[in-house]
Order: structure tokens, then sequence, then C-alpha cells
């Protein structure tokens, strides 16, 4: 059984790597499978877990355990064409329900905690007896501070991109830029480990060629 | 794999095929830029073969390098070091195994120093999928290394629960109300890591791994931030740059893809020589990592020649 799950595994990691080729009944094949592997892992795993253990088994202790279960039938209801514009009660609840769970969170820590992350005093206490934080500190500061300051006029299009503004616009669209790069850094470093994972997999998990 | 006790003869080999394969791939970039100049296009499959030499080779042949911890890293590491034996960490496999190669090698890490540590870890998840992930732990770490350590005594497996931030949001009060038993369906108030625990507020730490959503901004969000909880995280690097706004205020420290958990490992090593015979796999990856990331810039270099070898024909004409 392990051989099988083994030499499964490695023809559906080939075919999808045969798609670098080119396009093939293969890839085609093994992007079915996980689609479709991957909707019933999650439809199997959310039943036994919401419904069953959720509504199923506390129903009879939370009667507003009905209401939710009422809800999701409404979404269902998409599936009848005619009516399925009810399914948009429920949608919307969600929506809401988000909404406000979300919203005091993310102003606390999106935004406020945020802004004060960003404007770091050059002097203060916190930096010890001698209020002076080292250079590599206030440069980090400034930099921190100059570069989110720069990269907000840059997005500033009410007045015209020219003169200081111009110039301030300028630093901060290489702001904006050099960022863009590190992620793109870190995208390609992502990439790569999941390659890596699967290469690491069929050398030598699957043909035992590791030292 | 490779130690103290591998013939002479393989050692040969492995520093043979090293130097065949870096030969080769040399020659063929050295090629590619020579037709680059003569305005001769690249094909795409042999991009792609190059960056499967280019990942294949060290693998085959291992080349690790040696790393040292970032400040961000290091953050982690010292927060872990400095609690005393006994104290709650909290570890949330919130990952599937696409991310996996990635962060599994956080999470073992995590695990092996809170448990050489003794401190209590308590594990959950916020995907689905993060249990089969916490199972590859318990195999290759928990049970082969810490043989002693008892399950509901030294660390408790909690597992998953649907609701993402809802999950959280009930947590931040009270523990049981969502986790009412462990995964053995053992009683929430017969497990010994949970004594003097409620809420998340009674953690000495939380740790999420993991990259998606939900995740470590959710943990933030909803559990760090309210509840003044020192919260860490090991991301896949993809999101690393999200996150690092969040540092050092929000969040103590970030290992950021699998450059940030050779950077773990390789300090763990450093502190602790019991785990020198360890599996290390994220400090393995980073030869192929950094091979790979070499013949990307070559292949920037090729392109950007090309670039300017057209404009300056068209130029011409």
């Amino acid at each position: 059984m392990e051989h099988f799950a083994l030499w499964l595994a490695a023809f559906l990691t080939l075919g999808i790597i045969s798609f670098l080729y080119k396009d093939n009944a293969w890839y085609k094949l093994t992007e079915a499978i996980f689609v479709g592997l991957s909707a019933g892992y999650w439809f199997v795993t959310l039943f036994w877990d919401n419904f069953y253990g959720k509504f199923w088994i506390g129903k009879g202790e939370h009667a507003y355990l009905y209401v939710g279960a009422f809800l999701g039938l409404l979404m269902l209801l998409r599936l009848i064409p005619k009516i399925g514009w009810i399914s948009r009660w429920p949608l919307s609840f969600i929506v809401g329900a988000t909404s406000g769970l979300w919203l005091i969170n993310y102003f606390s820590s999106n935004i406020m905690k945020q802004v004060q992350a960003t404007i770091f005093p050059l002097f203060s206490s916190q930096y010890g007896a001698g209020f002076d934080a080292g250079a590599a500190t206030v440069i980090g500061n400034l930099v921190i501070f100059l570069g989110t300051f720069t990269g907000l006029v840059y997005f500033f299009f009410s007045k015209e991109h020219k003169g200081a503004f111009g110039y301030t616009a300028k630093v901060g669209i290489w702001v904006i830029m050099i960022t863009f790069g590190a992620s793109f850094g870190y995208t390609v470093m992502s990439r790569m480990s999941l390659f890596i994972g699967r290469i690491d997999f069929l050398l030598s998990d699957w043909l035992g060629m590791i030292l | 794999m490779m130690n103290a006790f591998t013939p002479p003869l393989a050692l040969a080999l492995v520093d043979i095929g090293r130097i065949i394969s870096l030969t080769l791939i040399a020659a063929g970039l050295l090629w590619l830029f020579i037709r680059a100049i003569k305005l001769k296009e690249v094909e795409r499959r042999v991009i792609f073969l190059f960056i499967f030499i280019s990942v294949a080779a060290p693998i085959l042949f291992p080349t690790v390098f040696k790393e040292k911890a970032t400040p961000v890293v290091k953050a982690v590491f010292d927060k872990i070091e400095s609690l005393p034996p006994g104290s709650k960490v909290l570890l949330s496999y919130d990952f599937d195994p696409a991310m996996a190669p990635e962060v599994q090698p956080m999470a073992d890490a995590f695990s092996r120093h809170c448990l050489v540590k003794g401190h209590k870890i308590i594990y959950m998840c916020l995907f689905a999928t993060g249990q089969g992930q916490f199972t590859r732990t318990m195999e290759n770490v928990i049970r082969p290394e810490f043989p002693e350590k008892i399950d509901g005594v030294d660390y408790v497996n909690i597992g998953y629960k649907a609701g993402n931030e809802g999950v959280l949001n009930v947590i931040i009060s009270d523990f049981k109300k969502m986790f009412p038993t462990d995964v053995n369906a053992v009683p929430y108030d017969s497990i010994e890591v949970f004594k003097g625990i409620r809420s998340c507020k009674d953690l000495d730490l939380i740790i999420s791994i993991g990259g998606g959503r939900p995740g470590i901004k959710e943990w933030v969000l909803f559990v760090g931030d309210p509840g003044d909880v020192p919260i860490a995280t090991g991301v896949a690097a993809v999101v690393a740059p999200q996150l690092y706004p969040y540092y050092p205020k929000q969040l103590l420290g970030l290992l950021g893809g699998v450059k940030g958990a050779a950077e773990y490992e390789s300090e763990l090593v450093a502190h602790y020589s019991r785990f020198k015979d360890s599996p290390t796999p994220a400090l393995l990856m980073m030869g192929p990592q950094t091979l790979a990331h070499i013949v990307i810039m070559a292949f920037i270099i090729i392109g950007n020649v090309l670039f300017i070898q057209g404009r300056r024909k068209e130029g011409k004409r």
C-alpha cells in the first residue's frame, strides 16, 4: 500500500510538472484530481466539524443553532434559479457579521498601532538613560517614516506632481518599487521552495537517489 | 543522508558531482549569454531545464551553507530560550501540505526547542489540514527524539475547529468553550497542560505557523493585540513582506520562508549539541535555493542583454 501511494504521488507530481513542456491530458487529469480531492476533503471536513460537530450534537442545548442551520439551508437555494435570490439573505448576514467582527480589531491593530509604529521618536527614554538611539535605529526610523510619507505623496493625485512635490513623489515611487522588488524576491523563494520540495520527493522518496 | 560516518568514496563522489553540475550550469549560462548578445532568444523550456538542474544538483550532491540568525529570527529564538521551564506555548499549525516544504521545518524546529526547554506545548490548527501536518511532527520529532514526553502532560493536541477568526474570538476569553476536549476526547479539565489556563491571555507565547488565511494576521488582530499576548510567527516567504510592518511591536519575531527556517535550525544546532544529528531540512534546502536564485539572476541579465541588443538593432534601422 505504501509503495502504491508513493508511485501514485510521483505519477501526480510528474503530471503537474509536465505542463512546463506543454498543456496535455496527463496534466489535465492531475489537475482535475487535485481540484476534486480538495473540494471533497473540505466538504467532508466541514460537514463533520460544522454540521455534525456543532449543529447536530449541540442542537438540543442551543436553540439558536437552528437559525444558523436555516441560513445555511437558504444558501443552497442558489441551486434553484427561480428562488436563487433568497441566498443573498444569508450572504448579507455573513458580510454584516464579518464586518462587525473585524471593524474594531482592524481599526485598532492595522490603523492605530500601525500609525504608531511608523512614527518613532528619535530621542526618547525608551532608548535608555542617554535618550539616544544608535545610528542604525535612527536611520531605520527615518527610513520608515520618510518611506511611508513619500509613498503616500505618490498616491496624492489632487495636485500635479511638479517641483518639490514631484520630487517627493519620485522618492515615493522608488520606495514602492523597492518594496515590490522585495516582495518579488520572497515570492520567488517561496515558489522555489515548493519546487524543491517536489524534486526532493521525486529524487529521495521515490527514486531513493540521495546519498 | 551524509554524516561523519559517510565513506570517503561517497564524499569524493559528491564533490565530483558538485563540480560537474556547477560547470555544466556555468557553461550553459555562458553559452546562452553569448547567444543573447547575438540576439538569439532563449526558449522557455531551456529556462525550466536550467532551473531543474540547479535545484536537483544540490539535492543529489548536498551543498550546505552556514547560516547566521538575523535579529528578526533571533528574537523568536531568544524568547523561547528566555521563558522558564514549564511555560505554556501554543503552536498553531495554520498550513496545508502545499506550504509544508517551507514551514514544516519551522514547526519541527519550534517543537524541538520548546520540548528541550521543558515548555508545555498546546498544538492546534486553524487549517483542517494542519492536523495531518502535526502528525508529521509527532512521528518525526516528538516520538523519536522525546520519547519521555507524555501526551497531556508535556504537550496536547486540541486539533482543528472551523470558524477562522471566530475561533480566535472565542479562545481569547474562554478556551474550553471552543475546545471542550483534546483530539483524543480527553476532557479539558483533566488535561494537565491546561492547568491554570482559561484563555489565550494565560499563555506565555503563541506561535502561528502558516502563510494563508486564517493565519498570523488573524492571530495578531484577534488575540495578540486585544489580549496583549506575545506572538511570533513562521510563514511562507510569499506573505513575509506583508508581515514585516507588525515587527517588532505587534509581532516579536518572524521566520520568513525557508531562509528563516534555516537560520532558526542553525541557531538550534549551535545551542544544543543533541540536535547535531537531527534532520535540518531547511538548511539542506538553502543549497538548491541559492543556486536556483543565481540562475534566475543570470536569466534576468540575459533577458536584459537581449532587450538592450534588440533596442540597439532597432535604433540602427
